[in-house]
């Protein structure tokens, strides 16, 4: 690269090498929200997915939890640029949902109370890749943060890890969710620089 | 607890890309803003509201990016951002205090398809609500509503902690009109003349001044994480539906 801005030497040199190209390390959260912030309880609360029958697979908060919540600690990464190492997660393996579903489908469209919707591949979701969140740092995750739940996929950039996850639809195609279709990349690798199209 | 999507359908606007960017003139805005104005001979013009990731090289290779809010959405023009200092941070203070015409910068853009505003798009009221620097994408938004003429009315509240800390002053209070207000409110000091309370925004102060929720304004807010995730609140509780909300959050507390 030989294009420098005269007088710039930068002052945080992480050299760490678990930092994506264009990230900055952060050790507070900060929040990237498209409008209010909803807040779900969790009485109300349900997650269900959606094959291509059109059967809903559905899980209430103790449902969920009684499936075995796991620890994770993993670092994450947010397309404007922050990221935060060793984040401790708890939370249920998106294995545990899946065993229950049968689908032949390879997109996955997950939706949000509040409207949000984001499209990921389904095997970017098994594996031991994903997780939905129940909490973080050891509290809740608060409502700001996606709380009750929230998908956690770190190894995309953040905005893929939908906040105030309501539900899974299987989807034949990829097809962009709400984001997506506001600029940002379809898949969001943080390591290629997937930010924008 | 379901509300209608977000969901918007894609339109047809300048792919982002990365650009060399000129420093043209840069301007103290305020005792801790400055303002930037960038030719970018290749930018393809952005709608009001949209940001850019403005990244700064260094002689070896490092590398910084923040995202910055463009004050400007005239076709062709020079690009404008107004970047206030934040006294501990990287990019900021070295934009505000170092940057000097004939500088070059990357900026990737335009950004953000989300939190526009279009002329014509809708004739339903439209309140912006900004603190502190969170005012950038709403001056463009109101600089835009001006120059298209357009007649739906736009109201811009606006939360400063003193008279010098407001940016585009002149240029905001030279859009008052039929079809656009200005309130400004003194969270710490307010000018001599000032007949209004001075301290924080509360919910009544809000309700009080911004469109009420049975007009059915489109609202959008903008400014530290703190305050959008406040505000946003409230207009929720004084009626506003969540999908009329568009929020910016700039970050921080
Ligand atoms: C979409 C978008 C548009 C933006 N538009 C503008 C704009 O028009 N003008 C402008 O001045 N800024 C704007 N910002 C904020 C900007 O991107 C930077 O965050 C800010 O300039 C600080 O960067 P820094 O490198 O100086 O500080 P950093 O070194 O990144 O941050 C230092 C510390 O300050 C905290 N922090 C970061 N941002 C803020 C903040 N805004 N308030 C309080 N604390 C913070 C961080 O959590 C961090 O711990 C925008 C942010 C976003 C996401």
């Amino acid at each position: 690269m030989s294009f420098t801005t005269r007088g710039f030497s930068g002052r945080r040199r992480e050299e760490n090498p678990r930092l994506p190209p264009g990230q900055t390390l952060f050790d507070d959260w900060p929040v990237l929200t498209a409008g209010p912030t909803p807040h779900v309880d969790t009485a109300d609360w349900e997650l269900t997915i959606q094959d291509e029958t059109g059967t809903d697979h559905r899980w209430d908060w103790d449902g969920l939890l009684a499936l075995g919540v796991e620890d994770v600690t993993v670092d994450i990464h947010c397309v404007t640029h922050w990221t935060k190492l060793d984040m401790a997660w708890r939370g249920v393996s998106l294995d545990k949902l899946f065993q229950d579903v049968e689908s032949e489908h390879e997109f996955v469209m997950a939706r949000s109370y509040g409207g949000y919707t984001t499209n990921l591949p389904l095997e970017d979701l098994l594996d031991g890749k994903a997780w939905i969140a129940t909490e973080a740092e050891g509290d809740p995750l608060g409502p700001e943060h996606g709380g009750p739940a929230r998908l956690l996929v770190p190894h995309l950039y953040f905005w893929k890890s939908a906040k105030w996850i309501r539900g899974l639809t299987m989807m034949a195609d990829d097809e962009p969710g709400f984001w997506e279709q506001n600029g940002y990349h379809l898949y969001g690798d943080p390591w290629k620089e997937e930010r924008y199209w | 607890m379901s509300a209608p999507p977000l969901t918007q359908l894609g339109r047809s606007r300048p792919q982002a890309a990365w650009h060399v960017a000129t420093v043209a003139e840069v301007r103290r805005e305020t005792s801790t803003a400055v303002r930037l104005t960038l030719d970018v001979p290749t930018w393809p013009g952005s709608e009001a509201g949209s940001h850019l990731d403005l990244r700064l090289t260094a002689p070896d290779g490092y590398q910084a990016s923040r995202s910055y809010s463009i004050a400007s959405s005239a076709p062709g023009g020079p690009v404008v951002l107004a970047v206030d200092e934040l006294p501990d941070g990287e990019v900021s203070p070295f934009l505000v205090h170092e940057v000097r015409p004939g500088d070059q910068l990357e900026v990737h853009g335009p950004l953000g398809s989300f939190f526009v505003w279009r002329p014509g798009e809708s004739d339903r009221p439209v309140q912006l609500v900004a603190g502190g620097s969170g005012v950038v994408p709403l001056y463009a938004i109101a600089a835009a509503h001006g120059a298209a003429g357009d007649t739906s009315p736009l109201r811009l509240l606006y939360s400063v902690r003193r008279p010098g800390d407001v940016l585009f002053a002149d240029e905001l209070a030279a859009l008052r009109g039929p079809a656009f207000e200005l309130e400004l409110v003194y969270t710490r000091e307010a000018p001599a003349t000032w007949a209004g309370p001075v301290g924080r925004l509360d919910k009544e102060a809000l309700a009080a001044s911004t469109v009420a929720a049975s007009a059915r304004p489109r609202v959008y807010v903008c400014g530290s994480t703190r305050f959008v995730e406040t505000i946003a609140a409230w207009l929720q509780d004084l009626g506003h539906a969540a999908a009329d909300i568009r929020t910016e959050r700039f970050g921080g507390l």
